[in-house]
């Protein structure tokens, strides 16, 4: 017998990870620039929360939007940090992850047949919750020569004036792309002209190296008609405790929040004792991570051009974005230069339109093996060339 | 703030290249160069010493942490009994500290009994000197700001979103 699958989920197609994965697997040697996460480990003081309330046993379920004092510490940093007014009791809920965020939020705006925008390339997580949630994508590609920025252009042409919602993620996974206050405005103009619900996904806000990360949401209009992500995977290094938060108008985190009680019920309880800790007290953690990143993106960057691979100008996240040799494809190189060189990079095609011919390479990963890798690569591109 | 910036990268790691510091930095290497020539000129770096864990060592190393009381007088000061001190060889760090004793002397030697003689021979002597308490170094887990011991290992996933 066969059980019959949804429909859903046999349209989304496996992750173009996957693959490669099952490759580094195989060997020992490998030098991993393919990874999505921070290299170092949780500030000890958000670990202490967490074990302290592990001790003193607090490990019921929480408020299904989050703990009250977490979602008050939330309120107080993302005003202090980045001029986001959010009311801790209606407008905030606290999630499994900023990918619970994003898969709620589709769920509670999507309606079967809408049409949903993202700006390409992007996380890869977004096309398959638009489909989860019933809803059609719209890629909307931006290119190198815009600094895959999205422009009203790019919108325009890709006929995103008729979608629902339009995603997008900046400082960018994968190019590392930022958009600044006047990149953002025309945006803005547009959704608001259109009516489109934007869902602003800002996990790599802190990591932001040239100027301070400016959110759509703050821009006049905006606050009405968009929901921002955010979560402690990135900057504060927690991916494994699985924590994150949505920040939106108070029918739509009402409606997140429907969702979000009947399945997950509450985010873990022990990662939100960590997050308070974290949003309290490891401000110097964080900017040592992101000092570090910052020297390790320009040394990747640097060594990018000396190889004579043509590569942006990365300015957010911990990604930088090159491009691969003409005549190969990305997904060659980086089959390739894994098989041949042991180092693992992704290739951009995975990440939707514009992200072909380029490779994600992340520096979450310590200088010794940055040189390393890069010295493989440039090898690599020297005896194919 | 370049200068910051290249101290900072050598610390990290002294053996870094001036074409890896200038990729760090965004500086030329002329740059770098010019600023560590300036710095070291200034006696701002006074030296360059690889951070041993010599526990992965066979031969022997004692090392050990000598706390100093003094009696000042008249004639002598810190800075006097300083210096006499900071030249032996077998001292490898001297400090003035504020709390309970007034030196911290770091000392290496070959053994115990060596490390035990110079500081009842050469240090306890010395006329301004009213006590000493040494402590062996047993096991070092971190020096100048690098854990020792084995290097993490990266279990991540060598691929993920
Ligand atoms: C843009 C983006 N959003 C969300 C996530 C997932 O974050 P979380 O660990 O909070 O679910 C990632 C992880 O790679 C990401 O790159």
């Amino acid at each position: 017998m066969t059980i019959e699958l949804s429909e859903r989920v046999k349209t989304v197609p496996p992750s173009g990870i996957r693959r490669f994965f099952e490759i580094a697997e195989e060997r020992d040697d490998v030098i991993s620039l393919g990874v999505g996460e921070p290299d170092f480990s949780t500030p000890w003081a958000a670990r202490d929360a967490a074990i302290a309330s592990l001790e003193q046993g607090k490990t019921s379920y929480t408020a299904n939007r989050g703990k009250r004092e977490l979602r008050d510490a939330i309120s107080t940093y993302v005003s202090d940090r980045f001029d986001l007014e959010y009311d801790p009791d209606e407008q905030i809920i606290v999630t499994a992850g900023a990918s619970e965020a994003v898969d709620l939020a589709f769920r509670a705006l999507v309606d079967p047949g809408e049409t949903v925008a993202i700006a390409q390339p992007a996380y890869i997580s977004y096309e398959p919750g638009v489909i989860f949630a019933g809803g059609e994508v719209l890629s909307v590609p931006t290119s190198k020569g815009d600094d895959f920025r999205l422009t009203v252009g790019a919108l325009e042409e890709a006929g995103a004036a008729d979608a629902d919602l339009l995603v997008l993620c900046y400082p960018n996974n994968p190019t590392g792309a930022i958009m600044r206050e006047d990149d953002l405005e025309p945006i803005a103009a547009f959704a608001r002209e259109h009516g489109l619900t934007v869902l602003s996904d800002e996990i790599y806000a802190e990591l932001t190296y040239d100027g301070e990360h400016v959110s759509i949401a703050t821009l006049p209009g905006m606050r009405e008609r968009t929901v921002v992500f955010n979560g402690f995977s990135k900057a504060h290094a927690m991916t494994g405790l699985r924590l994150g938060y949505a920040l939106g108008p108070t029918d739509v985190i009402g409606a997140m929040n429907r969702i979000h009680q009947y399945t997950m019920l509450s985010a873990p309880t022990t990662a939100q004792y960590a997050a308070l800790e974290a949003l309290e007290s490891c401000h110097d953690d964080v900017r040592e991570m992101v000092d570090q990143y910052d020297r390790r993106r320009r040394f990747v960057l640097s060594r990018f051009r000396e190889i004579g691979m043509d590569v942006f100008e990365a300015k957010g996240a911990f990604y930088c974005f090159p491009e691969v040799p003409a005549g190969v494809s990305a997904t060659e190189f980086a089959e390739e230069v894994l098989h041949e060189q042991g180092v693992a990079v992704v290739p951009g095609d995975v990440f939707g339109e514009g992200g072909t011919g380029h490779l994600r390479v992340s520096y979450a990963t310590g200088l010794e093996e940055l040189r390393e890798a890069l010295a493989r690569i440039e090898t690599f591109v020297e005896e194919n060339d | 703030m370049s200068e910051r910036e290249v101290l900072e990268s050598l610390r990290e790691n002294a053996r870094y290249s001036t074409a890896d510091i200038a990729r760090m930095t965004d500086l030329d290497e002329s740059e770098v160069d010019a600023v560590i020539e300036e710095l070291e000129d200034a006696g701002v770096i006074c030296g360059y010493q690889p951070v041993v864990d010599w526990d992965k060592l066979e031969d022997e190393r004692v090392r050990a942490e000598v706390e100093l009381n003094v009696r000042l007088d008249r004639e002598t000061g810190y800075g006097d009994i300083a210096e006499r001190l900071a030249r032996f060889p077998q001292v490898t760090a001297l400090r003035l500290v504020s709390g309970d004793y007034d030196f911290d002397m770091e000392v290496e030697g070959d053994s115990i009994r060596e490390v035990s003689q110079f500081v009842s021979e050469k240090v306890a002597p010395v006329p301004e000197i009213t006590q000493t308490v040494t402590h062996y170094v047993m096991t070092s887990y971190k020096e100048n700001g690098i854990e020792l011991g084995n290097g993490d290992e990266d279990d991540r996933l060598s691929f993920s979103p």
